[in-house]
């Protein structure tokens, strides 16, 4: 579905990807696993066309969407949740809600894709008038995943979706993240620094070091690894 | 209010003025704070999208003004439907003039440091002017009247049907643009733009047609504050922008720069104020008034009357 191909970024003088490859399946959860500053949020956003890629190439659907621009590569199904959540914190929750489907205008179809949106998060139905400026951090994250489906997308890339959220709230969202992709197949891109939750949930991992991909494979197989379970599970 | 109690003053107190001099100093000065208010909307709304303060505005203000004067050529005078027409145009022309501005000068800079904007946007402001120096000629011109004007007197009190119109105009185009801001899918995209361009971008909303709309609309208001302006101050010159556009940007400020309601707060207040200065034995001091004013407030309140403090995070 997604393949990405020699991808090197750049900010300014400094590399921030340096030759970075990866394909993924249709229907399938994958995880970009990694230390701080190793370049996961920089592949996220160079895919979604929030940063221009040096050289390498990014195919979807079989088609180059390298140089697009990031409301072209929206438009075709590929929804990035950033890192941070970034909702429209003046806006009401519903108002970010109608954002996420800032490109459908069958209003069918947008009702549709809410009652799913509320099926999923039930909380974002009762907080619909307050401002996302006022919820907490998982029901932030919750609307910036919501807001994402809204607008129909084949493939959805979430960045951090436990940074900065309540240990209780993690569990839940990680678990609607799996029924995202099981119920409404859903291809998902995960990026985690908590690797054991990503592994868990994930079918195939890829494992970036200062913007490279230093190892990958099956997760149930990476969470058997001796090297990786010294690096980044905690022993 | 009614006692003589200067007795120091060799003057009289203008202060002490009664009823119906403040109701008509009031109206003087809403009327004149709603021309202000529709040029401080537009500072307010690019600076909510773009975070820099477009110097050009009030340049565009004055060309308003000019295509007014034009178009009012070729109506017949002193009909409704001939100054409206009028109006109309001015505003497209502006609206047209604004996204073309945006489009050659300061799209190309987006990303670039905002001190670089600002000095592009003093740019084409000098440019506006001196450009209408060469086409218009440097001597003032009597704008024509391109609206039916007579008075109403209530006593002592006299109402211009122009500032009536000044106020109706000014009230109908804020109400439409809060309907536009609030109801609107594009304004929804506004303001999200203005919230978090990169996630706008990420849901899909072209920035550069949020933005380039967001010109037009403002440039729109500014031109139907120009054609307001220049019915009740009826010489027009290139530099007639000047002073009125600072003291709309003034305006933005006081209300809170990037807040739409600040802008139109801060309009009518600022308007109100300095008329009443104007109208007491400190007229001289009108223009120091008024940026004190603006001192005093953002000292008090550094984001302004309606604008909400915040750390812009990266």
């Amino acid at each position: 579905m997604l393949s990405v191909t020699d991808l090197e970024v750049c900010y300014g003088s400094i590399s921030a990807l340096r030759g970075v490859s990866f394909t993924i399946p249709q229907g399938s959860i994958v995880t970009l696993i990694g230390g701080n500053g190793a370049g996961k949020t920089t592949t996220l956003r160079t895919i979604s066309g929030l940063l221009r890629a040096k050289s390498g190439t990014v195919n979807f659907l079989g088609e180059d969407i390298t140089s697009l621009p990031a409301h072209k590569i929206v438009a075709r199904g590929l929804s990035h949740v950033p890192e941070g959540r970034m909702v429209f914190s003046n806006l009401t929750v519903g108002e970010n809600l109608s954002m996420g489907a800032y490109l459908l205008s069958d209003k069918a179809v947008i009702a549709k894709n809410r009652d799913y949106v509320f099926s999923i998060f039930p909380r974002m139905k009762e907080r619909l008038k307050q401002t996302a400026g006022t919820l907490s951090g998982g029901e932030q994250q919750m609307l910036a995943i919501g807001r994402a489906l809204m607008g129909n997308p084949k493939f959805l890339m979430l960045d951090e979706p436990s940074l900065g959220i309540a240990p209780r709230l993690i569990s839940t969202i990680f678990e609607k993240i799996v029924e995202i992709n099981r119920t409404h197949g859903i291809t998902i891109l995960l990026v985690e620094q908590n690797a054991n939750l990503a592994l868990e949930v994930s079918q195939h991992a890829y494992v970036l070091e200062t913007g490279a991909i230093v190892m990958s494979g099956e997760s149930k197989k990476l969470r058997a690894d001796p090297q990786l379970k010294a690096t980044y599970l905690g022993g | 209010m009614t006692t003589q109690s200067e007795s120091l003053n060799s003057q009289p107190s203008t202060l002490n003025f009664p009823l119906s001099e403040f109701l008509q100093q009031l109206l003087n000065g809403l009327s004149l704070g709603a021309i202000y208010a529709l040029i401080a909307l537009g500072y307010t709304m690019v600076y909510g999208v773009l975070r820099f303060i477009n110097f050009a505005h009030s340049d565009v203000f004055m060309v308003g003004s000019f295509i007014g004067y034009y178009a009012g050529k070729h109506v017949p005078e002193r009909t409704y439907w001939g100054g409206l027409l009028v109006l109309v145009v001015a505003m497209l022309g502006c609206a047209l003039l604004g996204m073309l501005i945006e489009r050659l000068c300061y799209r190309r800079l987006r990303g670039s440091a905002t001190l670089n904007v600002l000095i592009t946007a003093i740019g084409v402001s000098l440019l506006l002017e001196y450009s209408g120096q060469v086409f218009f000629g440097a001597t003032p011109r009597t704008f024509p009247d391109i609206f039916p004007s007579t008075n109403f007197a209530f006593g002592s009190l006299v109402i211009s049907s122009n500032q009536i119109l000044v106020i109706v105009v000014a009230t109908l185009l804020m109400v439409a643009l809060q309907l536009i801001v609030y109801r609107t899918k594009i304004g929804t995209a506004m303001r999200a733009v203005s919230l978090n361009p990169k996630a706008a971008q990420l849901v899909g909303v072209n920035n550069d047609i949020v933005i380039s709309f967001t010109f037009g609309l403002g440039s729109a208001l500014a031109a139907a504050g120009g054609i307001l302006y220049a019915i009740n101050y009826p010489s027009i010159d290139p530099l007639m922008g000047v002073m009125p556009g600072l003291k709309a940007f003034v305006a933005a400020v006081l209300g809170g720069i990037g807040n739409i309601p600040g802008a139109a707060l801060g309009g009518l207040l600022l308007g109100t104020v300095e008329t009443f200065v104007n109208g007491s034995q400190w007229s001289t001091y009108k223009d120091a008034i008024a940026f004190a004013i603006l001192i005093g407030i953002l000292l008090f309140r550094p984001a302004g009357l309606l604008g909400k403090f915040t750390v812009e995070k990266v």
